[in-house]
């Protein structure tokens, strides 16, 4: 741990709990940043963003340059992709991904050709003042911006959900709270004006009146050069809206509501946006790449990557261009050294350990730590939590890690929600205290996807349900509408009959009588077996036999029928011709139903025929 | 090159349960010496056999449940337990009484509950209770201190008397025996007499439970210092006990001990430091943990003042084991952004000024 710290700033209000880690940022950090050499092969996944995967506007066989666009944002939330060197797209297929699950996703490859040949820039815009943020928004999001602290979300739609409301105070993030990562360290060290000058685009592209920039005290000549720049800045163009704040060396100070908690005092809870406070944080790379973007006209193609750890010959800082194999950047560090079992991508504490080293490096790849096993305790097993609280005493979200161990080990998610487990930034301050060695962010990431997948299962289940209910809501309308006009139709015909062929009715209703005791359920469904011409004289929802008893006796068919007096006057010639046919059509359909026993109308169509 | 792959972080155990443990084993030991040097061998003999017994116990119940021996027989949990429950005991019991409290915390209080970290009540605090309900005559040897005057026993001597209960030729039990500062206050106190005027006094025999107390206070200083422990319990409970005791003396102060007197007449400033702290049956949020400190304060007085057992320490714990789940559901903390400072947030993200 470089023993040189910087005084720390008055009036911080910090943030609850942290943990004062071994930093081990040297050597990287007291090496200039080198630069990688060209590769044979850069690959590049379509989804190394936030957000939807980028659509490739390039096809195999196509020469670029570098710069040039290969895929465009797909999507309001999403990323351009450019060309980190000329040459040729070999492919456009699944390559492996740095990713925790080892997964592979749809990626550019492309074959250099060692020449580099820029593509020409977007158009320079050294008087971005005049531009309007809509302007500048677009610009970031055509140079492919994003989060360079980690979170790779797309830089212009954080903008565009702070223009809204306004942002009274820009927190640039220099705090690189991880321990070894030192590429924001060697930047602001090495090119501490683009930083400041795109922290000064940024405050006109939302119209803020202040920035904070907040480093830890273990990076004092990263403070210095910053304030170097600042000093010079306010002398020739009384610039006066920056304040370096020198924050303790507490992880994770970096986390951006932390750091913005330990600033402002402010704390934003999981459900806000910190631009609903009037507060934007961006981190140094990304302003910095924003103003090479904006000012220059040139894409992100590089970032900073800090090669280090015991498992690395000689640790140090890398410029390295996206899509560069991993395995090539461990090369240019002096390969692995002796018993190396682990490479993360990340810091210790928030990192993920990768499978292999044939991944490229992406946007999001701060830092490619290789480690052997003395450089951590083999992690001994875990024994029984003996609820000493030290978790929640460092908690800097202040949860109770030790009861939503006991949640998430007993399964109990619900009671893991009550206790706030999506809170958890998943900073793993807990494990590390742990006397007891219990992987408690495991638990807790397993708990989070538990109840992630429990709720999409409920919402499948839910649309399945609604579906099933739309569905039988709507039988159940088909047949009323059905019945209805049947019923219609069966009063046209009855009055017909009973007019012109008063004597049939009685045959027939002889024969209703019949056979109604033995049917009830039948009958119902029987008119809809009947297509529109034949009449169902007996099958009446509400009791057939009994109105057709009436129906003969006082011949009350007209009240009864009364809404289809037109269609029984045009109905009646036609049914005089045809009854004699239909009346015996319609007395074998009622027997077969009557022997079937079951009435239902949807499979028995054909029946009568 | 292909690599293994393991959750985060990945970084060195800052700490262990051993090394907790090894921490309040060593911040006893000052205690002890005291103990030993102003009580007799007596003391020491009772440490060995109920730590022995502690450990054999565990070991016989982890076999009996099939679990690893490793990792429950060098945390060094159970040998803490033995020896706060020896502490406890009189310095002239017999052998069996560590061995049978020692047993019985071990077996019942600790493995029956699931051992280590599962266990609800405080298992030397559960042998101490079972010892005094089941051999109260037995757990009324105390011994006289050794500076006041009364003839003392060598360690063979105390071991002999110990495992044998044979007192060496001419020395009778009356003469090494006396009663506890809480007991002469007790006896006066139930016989009606006036407590102000008995002459019961920590500074009888040269104001020895003060010296032990300092012991005592100098481990928990250092258990502080090195983190094991946190302030919370400690302070809350003598604050419980002054602030309890200081209103019954002040109601009847003819019938009631003073405040000073609770506090270092019995096992207050020992409890408060060694047995409520015990993380696994203490309340976990720092709220939490000065409510049940105060409860146990509160307890220890009441139980003392009203109750029939001359000293309360060990069933105002248990009680406030009891209540640890209660206790911890209603003191957590607020979460990050869930502040006091955040409801005032007006809805559309405005501070107000």
């Amino acid at each position: 741990m470089p023993e040189a710290r910087a005084t720390i700033s008055p009036g911080l209000h910090g943030f609850h709990g942290g943990l004062d880690l071994d930093y081990h940022k040297a050597p990287a950090s007291d090496r200039p940043i080198g630069d990688m050499p060209l590769v044979d092969e850069y690959v590049l996944p379509l989804h190394m963003h936030i957000g939807a995967p980028a659509i490739p506007v390039v096809a195999v066989g196509d020469h670029v340059r570098r710069g040039q666009l290969l895929a465009r944002p797909d999507d309001f939330i999403s990323a351009a992709i450019h060309a980190p060197t000329s040459g040729v797209i070999q492919a456009i297929e699944p390559r492996g991904l740095p990713h925790p699950g080892g997964l592979s996703a749809q990626s550019l490859v492309l074959a250099a050709d060692g020449e580099d040949r820029e593509a020409e820039p977007l158009d320079p815009w050294p008087d971005y003042v005049d531009k309007s943020p809509v302007e500048l928004r677009s610009r970031l999001r055509e140079a492919g911006i994003v989060g360079l602290g980690g979170a790779v979300f797309p830089t212009a739609v954080k903008l565009a959900t702070a223009n809204p409301g306004g942002v009274e105070t820009l927190v640039l993030n220099g705090a690189e709270c991880e321990p070894y990562i030192s590429c924001d360290d060697r930047l602001m060290q090495e090119a501490p004006e683009p930083i400041i000058r795109g922290a000064q685009m940024m405050l006109h592209a939302v119209g803020a009146s202040r920035c904070l920039i907040g480093i830890e005290d273990n990076k004092p000549r990263a403070i210095e050069a910053l304030q170097m720049v600042l000093d010079r800045l306010a002398a020739e163009e009384d610039e006066r809206r920056f304040a370096i704040k020198v924050v303790p060396s507490i992880y994770p100070a970096g986390g951006e509501k932390q750091l913005i908690r330990t600033l402002t005092g402010i704390e934003v809870p999981r459900n806000r946006h910190v631009t609903d406070y009037q507060l934007l944080c961006l981190n140094v790379g990304t302003v910095a790449n924003s103003w090479h973007a904006v000012v220059e006209g040139r894409a992100l193609t590089e970032r900073v990557v800090t090669v280090t750890g015991g498992g690395v010959a000689e640790p140090q800082n890398f410029r390295v261009r996206i899509g560069t194999p991993m395995a090539k950047v461990i090369e240019v560090a002096g390969g692995y050294t002796e018993g190396v079992d682990r490479l993360l991508m990340g810091g210790p504490m928030m990192g993920f350990a990768l499978h292999e080293d044939e991944v490229p490096v992406v946007k999001a790849t701060n830092c490619l730590l290789a480690m052997r096993p003395v450089d951590r305790d083999p992690t001994p097993p875990p024994q029984p939590c003996i609820r000493c609280s030290r978790c929640s005493e460092a908690c800097p979200a202040d949860l109770l890690p030790q009861q939503l161990y006991w949640y998430a080990r007993a399964r109990q998610f619900e009671r893991s929600h009550d206790y706030h487990l999506f809170d958890c930034i998943e900073c793993g301050v807990c494990s590390a205290v742990c006397p007891s060695h219990i992987p408690l962010v495991q638990y807790f990431r397993h708990a989070k996807t538990e109840i992630w997948s429990a709720e999409r299962e409920r919402a499948k289940a839910e649309h399945a349900r609604r579906r099933f209910e739309f569905h039988n809501e709507r039988i159940e309308r088909q047949k009323a509408e059905r019945e209805a006009a049947l019923a219609k139709k069966r009063a046209a015909v009855k009055a017909a009959q009973e007019k012109t062929a008063p004597e049939k009715s009685a045959q027939e209703k002889s024969a209703q009588e019949k056979s109604a005791p033995e049917k009830s359920a039948p009958e119902k469904s029987n008119p809809e077996t009947s297509t529109p011409k034949k009449p169902a004289p007996e099958s009446v929802a509400e009791d057939p036999t009994h109105e057709r008893a009436d129906g003969k006796a006082s011949n009350p068919a007209s009240e009864d029928a009364s809404t289809a007096a037109l269609s029984i006057e045009a109905a009646r010639a036609r049914a005089k011709a045809r009854k004699a046919r239909v009346q015996q059509g319609e007395a074998t359909v009622d027997e077969a139903a009557a022997t079937r026993g079951a009435g239902d109308a949807a499979t028995s169509p054909g029946d009568p025929s | 090159m292909k690599f293994p792959v393991e959750s985060s972080p990945h970084v060195e155990a800052s700490s262990s349960v051993a090394g907790v443990m090894t921490t309040v084993l060593w911040a006893l030991v000052p205690g002890t010496i005291a103990a030993v040097w102003l009580l007799g061998w007596g003391v020491l003999i009772n440490v060995l056999l109920a730590v022995g017994a502690a450990w054999l116990a565990e070991a016989a119940m982890l076999w009996l449940r099939a679990r690893p021996f490793k990792p429950a027989l060098t945390d060094r949990s159970v040998l803490i337990t033995g020896w706060i429950l020896a502490l406890c005991l009189p310095n002239l019991a017999p052998w069996w009484l560590p061995v049978v409290g020692a047993v019985f915390a071990v077996v019942v209080a600790k493995q029956l509950y699931g051992g280590i970290g599962y266990n609800l009540f405080n298992p030397a605090m559960v042998g101490y209770v079972v010892l005094l309900v089941s051999f109260p005559e037995a757990m009324t040897r105390w011994g006289a201190p050794v500076d006041g005057g009364a003839t003392s026993l060598s360690l063979a001597q105390a071991a002999q008397w110990s495992v044998f209960g044979a007192l060496p030729v001419g020395m009778g039990f009356d003469a090494l025996s006396q009663a506890t500062p809480l007991d002469q206050w007790r006896m006066v106190a139930t016989q009606g007499g006036e407590v102000a005027g008995a002459g019961v006094s920590i500074w009888q025999g040269g104001g020895w439970s003060l010296w032990l107390n300092l012991a005592f206070l100098a481990g928990g200083a250092w258990m502080l210092w090195r983190g094991a422990i946190r302030w919370h319990i400690p302070v809350a409970m003598v604050v419980g006990v002054l602030v309890t005791a200081g209103l019954l003396w002040g109601i009847d102060s003819e019938r009631f001990a003073d405040p000073l007197f609770h506090l270092i007449g019995g096992g207050v400033i020992f409890g408060a430091l060694f047995v409520a702290t015990d993380p696994v049956t203490a309340s976990t949020t720092p709220r939490g943990r000065l409510v049940f400190g105060f409860g146990i304060g509160t307890l220890t007085v009441l139980i003392r003042s009203l109750g029939n057992y001359p000293d309360g320490v060990a069933f105002a714990v248990l009680l406030m084991n009891l209540a640890v789940p209660l206790i911890d559901y209603y003191t957590r903390p607020a979460v990050f952004g869930r502040k006091r400072q955040n409801r005032d947030d007006r809805p559309d993200g405005k501070r107000e000024a």
